[in-house]
């Protein structure tokens, strides 16, 4: 029984889905062509890339840990990657994607020495390092577009389909089962969380805390690095400050998913849940012509009712 | 003596590396020491600063706020539009201004307090419908302000730049008495244990109210002050100001935990970070790496100014903190 409650989603988990099922259902209402196969593949493309960054920062946020870093590693990644396919050079061009991967991986050991082994505050240590990446795209591009374009690859994984599915969308379940797999099966998941609540208690159990941290952190590194080379595959070019409107869209998404934002509570359905709310909302805003000052508005409104809809519940049960 | 500097040693560190940098400037400056170097850079310090204090007043109840830069920008728009007219009129402008950071500021706390949301969390949420009001508001920068009584507020007094004046009066005449009265007191209480300050009797939802309303009072100011010293408005200045905000305070020995540090300490950190950019401006570096440098420097400086491993005695002292 128990087995079989653990494996039910809970109402936290789902709320973000009927969230997104209600706006479609409320938005068909004036705009019929919501409800099509275009347009949903098109909202599916979109939400995957906030999708794979989030994925990332619901790691580190689980274990009580933010990631402010995610703007200029999805930026580096970017640039990384297009100026190494941009050579046209085969060799370049194929090892185009592995770099910026390898690249976010490696920054995300940085944050991960800073606030494992430095116990710097993640939320200033990942800020200064974002700062320090920010200052390293200026030198190199000198504050102008990077030269560059995608590879064959990087369009494909960001706009091509596979069996009508959007592939970024693909990439992104396939990267989302991996992780659950990894946190449900491995006891990195068991340690993750556990450090969430009490990371004291789970230095005591004999279990090296400073590992799990750093793992997690080049895991969300990876995962931004990714988010940059489908976003420079979906626009052919990186480009200044391409990821600075990817950071609070991201915390919210895993906070409307029902992670606690103090760690130790959450899972990733849920995170997968709030992207999907999150693309919607916002998509559905620009269809119906808002401002953007309005859109802004209902935005930060919506986010606080979904919240207090949590922690409302939570005090009934 | 002793007992005084220990007891404020974060603070004084702070103010004695804000003045090696201060004396390094001027030092460098082409124009040297003069009251027109040190105004403008006081102006630029100043409007920080009064972020960093609204930071510090989230930070001090173990909240953070990520709303700063937005509160600015909406009392930035807001100014662009009351301040304009004389006397009577102008105040009234300015009290609404303030008005509108304390209202900011009261609705974080409300939601903080009695919606149990995490603050940072809260302040998320509430910063993009402030910036949304300030869109509302002035969707392309412009307005103007009454230009007379912005160039006495960002001018200079007897050759004594106004900001720093004003700079003085916040923690003269505001912190210094604040901190000895109940609501002083409480905060740090908070932040230290707000179980043990729970008990202790301390009206805990009162004054983490009382808390973050000040934080949107003094984001307002900032507002405010960014207003006289640019005399537009500009809805687009949130980001940049609420992460430097975050950083001022932990350059100038805030711990983010809570309950450590000092308005002092926010000021002089604020002061520190805007000097070094001032620094980098004349340092002869080339232009395309200076924000690296910029980066550098903030970060080393909050790796050793922030890293508790460097101050345990104990392996598991880490975790408690």
């Amino acid at each position: 029984m128990t087995a079989l409650a653990k494996h039910l989603p809970d109402p936290d988990t789902m709320m973000p889905f009927a969230g997104t099922i209600v706006m479609i259902l409320c938005g068909s209402l004036f705009f019929p062509q919501i409800l099509g196969a275009a347009y949903l593949g098109q909202q599916l493309q979109i939400a995957s890339f906030l999708g794979v960054i989030a994925m990332g920062a619901t790691m580190v946020i689980l274990l009580g840990h933010i990631d402010l870093s995610v703007p200029w590693v999805l930026g580096g990644a970017a640039i990384l990657s297009t100026s190494l396919a941009g050579t046209q050079d085969p060799l370049l061009t194929a090892i185009a994607i592995p770099a910026a991967l390898i690249f976010g991986a490696a920054i995300g050991l940085i944050n991960g020495f800073g606030v494992a082994i430095l116990r710097i505050p993640s939320m200033v240590w990942t800020m200064a390092v974002n700062s320090m990446l920010l200052g390293l795209a200026v030198l190199n591009t000198g504050g102008f577009n990077p030269k560059g374009e995608a590879s064959g690859t990087m369009t494909w994984l960001a706009s091509g389909k596979i069996l009508g599915l959007p592939t970024a969308f693909v990439a992104w379940m396939v990267l989302t089962v991996v992780l659950a797999a990894f946190l449900q099966r491995t006891g990195f998941g068991r340690y993750l969380s556990s450090i969430g609540y009490n990371e004291k208690a789970t230095f005591l159990s004999g279990v090296s805390t400073p590992s799990v941290i750093f793992v997690a952190f080049a895991i969300a590194g990876l995962c931004s690095a990714f988010g940059g080379v489908l976003l420079a595959g979906y626009a052919n070019q990186a480009y200044q400050s391409m990821g600075d409107p990817y950071l609070l869209p991201t915390i919210a998404a895993v906070v409307i998913g029902g992670t606690s934002i103090l760690g130790g509570r959450g899972r990733l359905l849920g995170t997968v849940g709030g992207v999907l709310f999150i693309t919607l909302l916002t998509s559905i805003l620009s269809v119906m012509q808002i401002s953007n000052a309005w859109r802004s508005i209902i935005f930060g409104v919506i986010i606080i009712v979904m919240l207090l809809f949590q922690t409302l519940r939570r005090k009934e049960t | 003596m002793l007992e005084k500097f220990r007891a404020n040693r974060r603070e004084a560190i702070a103010v004695a590396v804000l003045l090696t940098l201060l004396t390094i400037y001027l030092g460098t400056h082409p124009r040297g020491a003069s009251t027109y170097v040190l105004t403008i850079w006081a102006n630029q310090c100043l409007i920080l600063a009064l972020a960093a204090i609204a930071q510090f007043f989230a930070v001090i109840v173990r909240g953070i706020d990520l709303s700063v830069g937005a509160v600015m920008a909406l009392t930035n728009t807001l100014a662009s539009y009351v301040l304009v007219g004389s006397g009577i009129e102008l105040a009234g402008g300015v009290v609404l201004v303030l008005l509108a950071g304390l209202g900011c500021g009261l609705v974080n706390g409300i939601l903080v307090v009695y919606g149990r949301i995490q603050p940072i969390v809260v302040t998320l949420a509430t910063a993009s419908v402030f910036v949304g009001m300030a869109l509302l508001l002035r969707p392309t920068p412009g307005g103007q302000i009454n230009y007379d009584f912005a160039d006495a507020m960002t001018l200079d007094v007897l050759g004594i730049p106004t900001a720093l004046i004003i700079t003085t009066v916040v923690i003269v005449c505001f912190w210094v008495p604040l901190r000895r009265t109940g609501l002083g007191l409480g905060l740090y209480a908070i932040g230290s244990s707000e179980q043990a300050a729970f008990q202790s009797g301390i009206q805990v939802p009162v004054i983490r109210m009382a808390s973050f309303a000040l934080g949107g009072f003094f984001a307002g100011l900032a507002g405010l002050y960014f207003s006289f010293v640019t005399t537009t408005g500009d809805a687009g200045i949130a980001p940049n100001f609420t992460l430097n905000a975050i950083a001022a305070v932990v350059l100038g020995g805030v711990a983010l935990r809570g309950g450590v540090g000092s308005l002092i300490g926010a000021v002089a950190g604020a002061f520190i970070l805007k000097t070094i950019g001032a620094l980098m401006f004349f340092s002869g570096l080339p232009p395309l790496a200076q924000p690296f440098v910029e980066g550098l420097i903030l970060a080393s400086a909050i790796a050793i100014g922030g890293a508790d491993i460097l101050r345990v005695r104990n392996r598991l002292e880490v975790f408690g903190r």
